[in-house]
């Protein structure tokens, strides 16, 4: 099989708004960026230009439509993947797979600010007869997993809690960080409950923002740049959208990604074989629970981890030193890539204050967030 | 390097219709389930699904594809949607045929569904939304005017009139009489295409294909598995596509040059240079009539203007020298937007295999060509078969 490296990236963002900026000029910057990164021109060199998207969430249909001109790709191969930003990095990561494309880009971006009711456009994801119906925030569906989750591994809210206080914390170093902060475990306690034990500081906050990269060939990829990150492994899966027959316990989506994921990058141990990871913080919980189903640790184990400062930047085995969600910003579709981004620029020893050392191997993962079970994790490697 | 040789090798498909009863869900299951029988295989031999469906505004549907994956067959799979707008079906074919090609699956089930008729009153609501929100939308353009545009840009240039493109209708929907799923097939005289009510000069409702509930599928494998499967494979030899830019009104409408690039894709990796000669059977995406001729020609099958000459003389008649939509076309056989690319795809696959029974065209063909469009008139999506 070939061998697949990410060769430049580009991002714009990420603030809380962006008044300043429409998408297209979002998307037109972090594409310009990582071009530049790559040293590639679109038209000349890229053979496929891949972009993420929901309709919903820009508020046009067919949004593919809006998307070749500000990333240089009309008249080209453009398509765009209704997924996380990670399911487009893979698509992307497989036509170069194929043979008949060398050097191939993934877009995805957010432009939350934009969405007056986003919890009525996520309201419009659940199932339209059985489930819409009732009415409810969809938030709930967080609140219940959340509770089934501590209730089955002895989690405590006080571990949750730590982990909005080391990602927010994260964040605070990370320039491109929206939502960094320095606030305590008391704080993310006493923050109202929205939907119990759900807490308003434990749910990710949006942000706007757009990410660019650039994949290419082995022979390419090394003709193109000095320190090509590979593609070592990746994998994604879907369980059920069903509320009612889904597993509410082991984010069954997280663990099948992974498993695929190590199962390409040939990883028997991720835990030895990996040496930090950015993992979906949609929620404080699922980083924990997503911790477990990727297979970095055991069952329960994940908020002791955090309580003892593993998962911190200076800690054994660092876990979203970007700052996640909850300190960059939830980037809607373009959430995944986020976590691919701080990957690539720890790998790349780009980070900045927050540059971990040693590290050679990241994994990260994506989550569609609610009412969704879909995930796809990426490992890349130096 | 060598590609991995890709081949489709079953095939599924609802009836296509006004208002169906199913759920997506379960149209998209019932078009999955018909495509792995028949070629004798269940999900568990199915590695990975590639799933299309078009604007989540038709059934107010936040992420469509996630609703629809356990209709399709996805449970616990690697599972991915992707979207171009009208052009939609074909591309899912091309999204499974890089999951296999790939190397990273053996085998891919394509499944594509449209349910337009939740959209009430009419999915013309659902296309309001398409438009630029600043430029145009607030104009409250409705769909049929853009292609009334493009149609009249068509008829210009080359001098064409009305009845000229009206033959395409009617090839095509008297072609859908021998179509089982076929929702608007019809004996019909030009003289009732061009004495049909006028909606948006020069389009007219015969000239126009419905708004339909469907789904198709259909399943791909690697060579190794195909072989293991069918004595009759039908491979996958090229591939293209190509979005144009958003700005439509920048364009000169008359021809489609998106659809030349895609073609010219795909016609390189199939390794086909002459596809007038090479092509034998076709079914370009038709959602208007005009449609068919202005790809026609996007395609290099013919001349600039010349695609009406060829249909008046008999040409891409079913049994005529290349036929073109034997199926019936989105025309004849309804046009679920996603679902009728696959469904294009599908009658290739059958004709390829002499099983399309009476739409059988003459003179075992052996290479097929499948395209869809979408968009603002922006897209091409080109898939070329053969056996």
């Amino acid at each position: 099989m070939r061998t697949v490296a990410i060769v430049g990236v580009g991002y714009s963002g990420f603030r809380s708004i962006t008044p300043d900026l429409s998408y297209k000029e979002l998307m037109y910057e972090a594409a310009a960026k990582a071009y530049e990164d790559a040293g590639v021109d679109p038209q000349r060199d890229i053979e496929s230009f891949v972009s993420v998207a929901e309709d919903f969430n820009e508020g046009t249909s067919i949004f593919d439509e809006y998307v070749p001109d500000q990333i240089g790709g009309a008249l080209k191969p453009v398509h765009t993947i209704c997924g996380d930003g990670i399911h487009g990095l893979i698509a992307a990561h497989m036509q170069v797979l194929t043979g008949a494309m060398d050097i191939v880009m993934v877009e995805a971006h957010s432009k939350a600010s934009n969405i007056l009711t986003l919890t009525d456009v996520i309201a419009y994801a659940m199932e339209p007869i059985y489930n819409r119906p009732l009415g409810a925030n969809p938030l709930f569906i967080g609140g219940m997993e959340m509770n089934r989750y501590l209730y089955t591994t002895d989690t405590s809210e006080v571990q949750c809690a730590q982990v909005v206080v080391k990602n927010r914390g994260n964040g605070f170093l990370n320039p491109s960080a929206a939502y960094g902060a320095r606030i305590d475990v008391d704080t993310v306690l006493e923050s109202d409950v929205v939907s119990y034990p759900l807490k308003q500081l434990e749910i990710s906050s949006h942000a706007d923002g757009a990410i660019v990269m650039v994949l290419a060939s082995g022979e390419v990829a090394r003709e193109l740049t000095g320190l090509p990150l590979w593609i070592r492994g990746v994998g994604w899966s879907n369980e059920t959208p069903s509320l009612e027959t889904r597993d509410w316990e082991g984010a069954t989506y997280a663990r099948m990604s992974a498993q695929m994921a190590y199962r390409t990058a040939g990883i028997r141990n991720p835990w030895q074989e990996i040496d930090f990871a950015e993992i979906d913080d949609t929620f404080a919980y699922k980083e924990l629970q997503h911790m477990e189903a990727l297979g970095l640790c055991r069952d329960g184990e994940a908020g002791y981890l955090v309580e003892e400062g593993v998962t911190e930047l200076d800690g054994e085995f660092p876990v979203n030193p970007s700052g996640g969600s909850l300190g960059l910003g939830h980037l809607l579709d373009a959430a995944g890539l986020g976590r691919v981004l701080e990957v690539v620029l720890q790998l790349r020893g780009e980070a900045g204050e927050r540059q971990l050392e040693d590290v050679e191997t990241g994994l990260a993962f994506g989550w569609r967030g609610i009412p969704t079970t879909s995930g796809a994790a990426v490992v890349l490697g130096v | 390097m060598g590609m991995r040789k890709v081949a489709v090798v079953g095939a599924g498909m609802t009836k296509f219709m006004r208002r169906a009863q199913e759920t997506g869900r379960e149209l998209a299951y019932q078009a999955s389930k018909m495509a792995l029988d028949s070629c004798e295989m269940t999900l568990e031999d199915i590695d990975s699904v590639a799933l299309g469906t078009a604007p989540d505004a038709f059934d107010g549907l936040h992420m469509k594809g996630e609703y629809l994956s356990d209709g399709a067959g996805a449970w616990n799979k690697p599972y991915m949607r992707c979207y171009v707008g009208g052009g939609t079906g074909v591309f899912a074919a091309i999204q499974g045929w890089y999951h296999v090609a790939s190397g990273l699956f053996d085998t891919c089930l394509v499944v594509c569904e449209e349910k337009m008729s939740s959209c009430k009153p009419h999915p013309q609501g659902a296309f309001l939304t398409i438009f630029d929100h600043t430029t145009e939308r607030p104009l409250k353009p409705n769909l049929v005017w853009i292609f009334a545009l493009e149609m009249n840009r068509y008829m210009t240039v080359h001098g064409l009139e009305k009845k000229d493109i009206a033959r395409v209708a009617v090839k095509n929907k008297r072609n859908a009489l021998d179509h089982p799923c076929a929702q608007l097939a019809a004996d019909i005289t030009v003289e009732d295409v061009l004495n049909s009510e006028v909606l948006a000069w020069p389009v007219q409702r015969l000239d126009i294909s419905p708004t339909s509930d469907g789904a198709a599928a259909m399943v791909l494998a690697a060579e190794h598995v195909a072989k293991r499967i069918t004595d009759k494979p039908v491979w996958i030899k090229g591939v293209g596509w190509s979005l144009d830019t958003a700005y439509w009104t920048n364009r000169d409408l008359y021809y489609p040059k998106y659809v030349e690039s895609a073609a010219r894709m795909a016609y390189d990796m199939a390794g086909i240079r002459e596809p007038r000669k090479e092509i034998h059977v076709v079914e370009p995406y038709d959602p208007f009539d005009y449609k068919e001729l202005h790809h026609l020609e996007g395609l290099l099958l013919c001349e600039k203007g010349e695609a009406p000459r060829l249909t008046a003389d008999g040409v891409t008649a079913r049994d005529g020298d290349m036929p073109v939509c034997p199926s019936g076309g989105l025309l004849g056989v309804g046009n679920p937007i996603a679902a009728s690319g696959v469904m294009k795809l599908n009658e290739i696959f059958w004709q390829l295999r002499g099983e399309a029974g009476k739409r059988q065209v003459p003179g075992q063909p052996r290479t097929g060509l499948a395209q869809s469009w979408g968009d603002l008139m922006q897209v091409g999506c080109v898939v070329v078969l053969g056996v």
